[in-house]
C-alpha cells in the first residue's frame, strides 16, 4: 500500500475545508487516480472544527479514510493541534498562518492565506482556495489543469472566477516558497 | 448529472438516486433525514428530468404508503431514510411484505437507538430491516460498499423488488452514503431491468394472489379494468379477507418458497482468498473496506487470511457461510452493532468458532482493530 497517498484539509466550519476537499477529489478523479473523499458533519459544521479527508492511490482504496495523512493543511489553531503532529514521516504541513500561531514543528509551511485572499480577489472567503492552490503547487498530487476544471465545474453558481483567481495566488504563492522567495 | 461510461466523482447517496432512475424508478415519497438526504435532494431534481413525480410527505409512514399507492399504480417506486425513519416504515413493510407489492426502501444507517448520532456510521439496523415488522414474512435486504456498488445494489433491489413481488431494503450507511469515490458507470444500454410481469387472462379471471406461475403471480396496475381487492388481512387467491386455515397457510408458504427458491439470484457476495485461508473475515457495507485493508496488511506479513464480503445479509447466506466456515477454525466478524450479523454467522459456524468486533459510537473502525484479532493478539 506504498502509494497510497492520504490528505487533510481541516479549519473552522465555514472556512471550507470540505468545499476544497471536495475540489481537490474530483481533480484526482478526473486525473484518472482512485480517489476517496470523506468529511465530518454535524455540529462541528457549524463553528467547531470541521475537515475533509482525501485518499488518492493508484490501486484500489479500501479504507475510505485517513489514517496518518501524507499532507495536512490547517486553517485554524484547533485543526492543528488536532491533526499536525498525525502527519507521517516527511509529510507536509501547511497552516493559514493567519488563523494558526503555534505548532509541533517548524518544518510547517506557514502562509497567510486569509490575507493573501483579500489581497488577490478582496474576499477572504476564498482562503480555502488559496491554500488548494499552495498544496498542489507544491507537491503535485493533481494536475493544474483538472484542478482548474474541477473549480469550474463545482464552484457555486458565478463564483467560477473569483475561485480560479484564488487557485492562481496559490500557485503563485508555492511558487515563491520553492524558489525561497519571501511570500 | 453524468451517468456516462467516463469516470465522475460521485456520492455515494447521489449513486443511489442514480441507480433508482437507471432501474426505472419514476416515483419517490419521502421524507428528509441525515444521511439520507441527499437522496430525495437529487431525486427531487431528477425525477421531473425522466416524467417521474417526486413528494415530499409528511412522515415516514405516510411516505412508504404513498410508496405502496403508486407501486400498485403501477410504477417503481422507492423511498429513503434512515433508522428513526426506519423505525416508522415497519408498519407498512409488513403490509408490502403481506400485499406483496414490490418497492424499495433506502436506509442509510445512523448511529441508534432514538435520534443517536445523526451524522455519525453505523450498521445497527441489520436485524430491524430483517425482523422489524410484526408476523412472519421473508424480506430481501442488500449492503453496498462502495459508491459503485450503491449503483449497482440500488438496480438489484429494484430489480429483485418486481421479480418476486417483495419489499426490498437498501441497507447502506453514514460513510457509504456521504463518500465522494470515482466511479464509472455502466451506459445505460448495458443496466439489467426487470420489468414487472403482465398477463394476457382476461381481468374476469385475473387472480393477483394464485400461486401461478412459479410462485409469484403477476400484479396488474390499477386502473386498466382488472379490479381487485388488496388487503393487510390474510387474504385468498383474489386479495378477499379470509379466516380458513388452507388459504393462508399455502399463502404462507408461497411467500418463503419464492425468495427460497431463487437464492442462487439472490444471494450476492465476493469470495477473496477462501480456499487456502486460516482465518476467514465477513464483513458487510462501511465495514467491508475496514476488514479489506486489514486482511491485505495481514497477509503482507504472510497470514493466510480469507475474506467474504457479503452483499445480501437477507435472506441470510447460510450456505456460503456454512461452506467457507467448514474447514476453518476462526472467523472474524467486524461489524459497527454489538454483534447483529455476527449472530448470523454463529449459529451457521458454530459460537466457538465466531470472534466478534463491534463498535457502536458513531466511529467506524480502524483497520489495526481487525489486525488484532485476525492474528490474535493479546493485550
Amino acid at each position: 500500500m506504498a502509494r497510497r497517498y492520504e490528505i487533510i484539509l481541516a479549519g473552522t466550519g465555514g472556512q471550507g475545508a470540505i468545499f476544497a476537499g471536495i475540489i481537490l477529489a474530483d481533480a484526482a478523479a478526473r486525473d484518472g487516480k482512485n480517489v476517496v473523499q470523506t468529511q465530518s458533519y454535524g455540529p462541528e459544521a457549524r463553528g467547531g472544527a470541521s475537515r475533509s479527508e482525501i485518499v488518492i492511490s493508484d490501486e484500489e482504496i479500501h479504507y475510505p479514510k485517513v489514517l496518518r495523512p501524507n499532507i495536512a493543511l490547517c486553517m485554524s489553531q484547533e485543526a492543528c493541534d488536532r491533526y499536525g503532529h498525525r502527519l507521517r514521516e516527511g509529510g507536509l504541513l501547511i497552516l493559514d498562518a493567519d488563523h494558526v500561531a503555534r505548532s509541533s514543528t517548524t518544518r510547517a509551511v506557514r502562509v497567510p492565506l486569509a490575507a493573501l485572499a483579500r489581497q488577490a480577489t478582496g474576499k477572504e472567503i476564498v482562503a480555502n482556495v488559496v491554500g488548494l492552490g499552495v498544496l498542489v503547487g507544491l507537491t503535485g498530487i493533481v494536475s493544474r489543469q483538472a484542478l482548474e476544471a474541477a473549480v469550474r465545474d463545482r464552484a457555486p453558481a458565478g463564483t467560477a472566477e473569483l475561485n480560479l483567481k484564488a487557485l492562481e495566488a496559490g500557485f503563485e504563492t508555492a511558487r515563491k516558497i520553492r524558489e525561497g522567495r519571501p511570500l | 448529472m453524468n451517468t456516462s461510461i467516463h469516470s465522475v466523482l460521485m456520492q455515494g447517496d447521489e449513486a443511489c438516486a442514480e441507480g433508482a432512475i437507471a432501474a426505472g424508478c419514476r416515483f419517490f415519497a419521502g421524507y428528509p433525514i441525515t444521511p439520507a438526504t441527499e437522496i430525495a435532494e437529487l431525486l427531487a431534481r431528477r425525477l421531473p428530468q425522466v416524467g417521474g413525480v417526486f413528494i415530499q410527505m409528511e412522515d415516514e409512514i405516510a411516505s412508504l404508503a404513498a410508496v405502496i399507492g403508486a407501486s400498485v399504480g403501477g410504477a417503481k417506486a422507492m423511498t429513503a431514510t434512515s433508522g428513526p425513519g426506519l423505525s416508522l416504515m415497519q408498519e407498512h413493510i409488513g403490509y408490502a411484505a403481506m400485499a406483496e407489492i414490490p418497492c424499495v426502501i433506502v436506509d442509510v444507517q445512523r448511529l441508534g437507538p432514538a435520534t443517536g448520532r445523526p451524522t455519525s456510521p453505523a450498521q445497527g439496523d441489520v436485524m430491524a430491516a430483517r425482523w422489524g415488522s410484526h408476523g412472519d414474512y421473508p424480506i430481501i435486504v442488500l449492503s453496498p460498499s462502495s459508491v459503485r456498488e450503491v449503483f449497482d445494489l440500488t438496480v438489484k433491489a429494484f430489480n429483485f423488488a418486481e421479480q418476486y413481488r417483495t419489499p426490498v431494503i437498501l441497507l447502506m450507511d453514514e460513510v457509504i452514503g456521504h463518500m465522494r469515490e470515482r466511479v464509472t458507470l455502466p451506459p445505460p444500454d448495458a443496466i439489467e431491468r426487470t420489468e414487472r410481469a403482465v398477463t394476457t387472462v382476461p381481468p374476469e379471471w385475473y387472480k393477483p394472489y394464485e400461486n401461478f406461475p412459479a410462485d409469484v403471480p403477476p400484479l396488474l396496475p390499477f386502473g386498466e379494468g382488472y379490479r381487485y381487492h388488496i388487503t393487510g388481512l390474510h387474504h385468498d387467491e383474489r386479495g378477499y379477507p379470509t379466516e380458513q386455515v388452507d388459504e393462508i397457510r399455502p399463502w404462507l408458504d408461497r411467500i418463503f418458497r419464492k425468495i427460497e427458491r431463487n437464492l442462487s439470484d439472490i444471494l450476492l457476495y465476493e469470495e477473496n482468498g477462501v480456499e487456502d485461508a486460516e482465518t476467514l473475515v465477513i464483513a458487510y457495507g462501511v465495514t467491508a473496506r475496514v476488514a479489506r485493508h486489514a486482511v491485505e496488511m495481514s497477509r503482507e506479513r504472510g497470514r493466510k487470511v480469507g475474506f467474504l464480503k457479503l452483499q445480501t445479509l437477507w435472506p441470510f447466506p447460510e450456505e456460503v457461510v456454512e461452506h467457507a466456515a467448514a474447514r476453518l477454525h476462526r472467523i472474524v466478524v467486524p461489524e459497527l452493532n454489538m454483534g447483529q450479523l455476527a449472530r448470523e454467522v454463529e449459529r451457521v459456524a458454530g459460537r466457538h468458532k465466531v470472534h466478534r468486533i463491534n463498535r457502536a459510537d458513531g466511529e467506524i473502525m480502524q483497520p489495526s482493530e481487525i489486525v488484532a484479532v485476525i492474528e490474535g493478539w493479546t493485550v
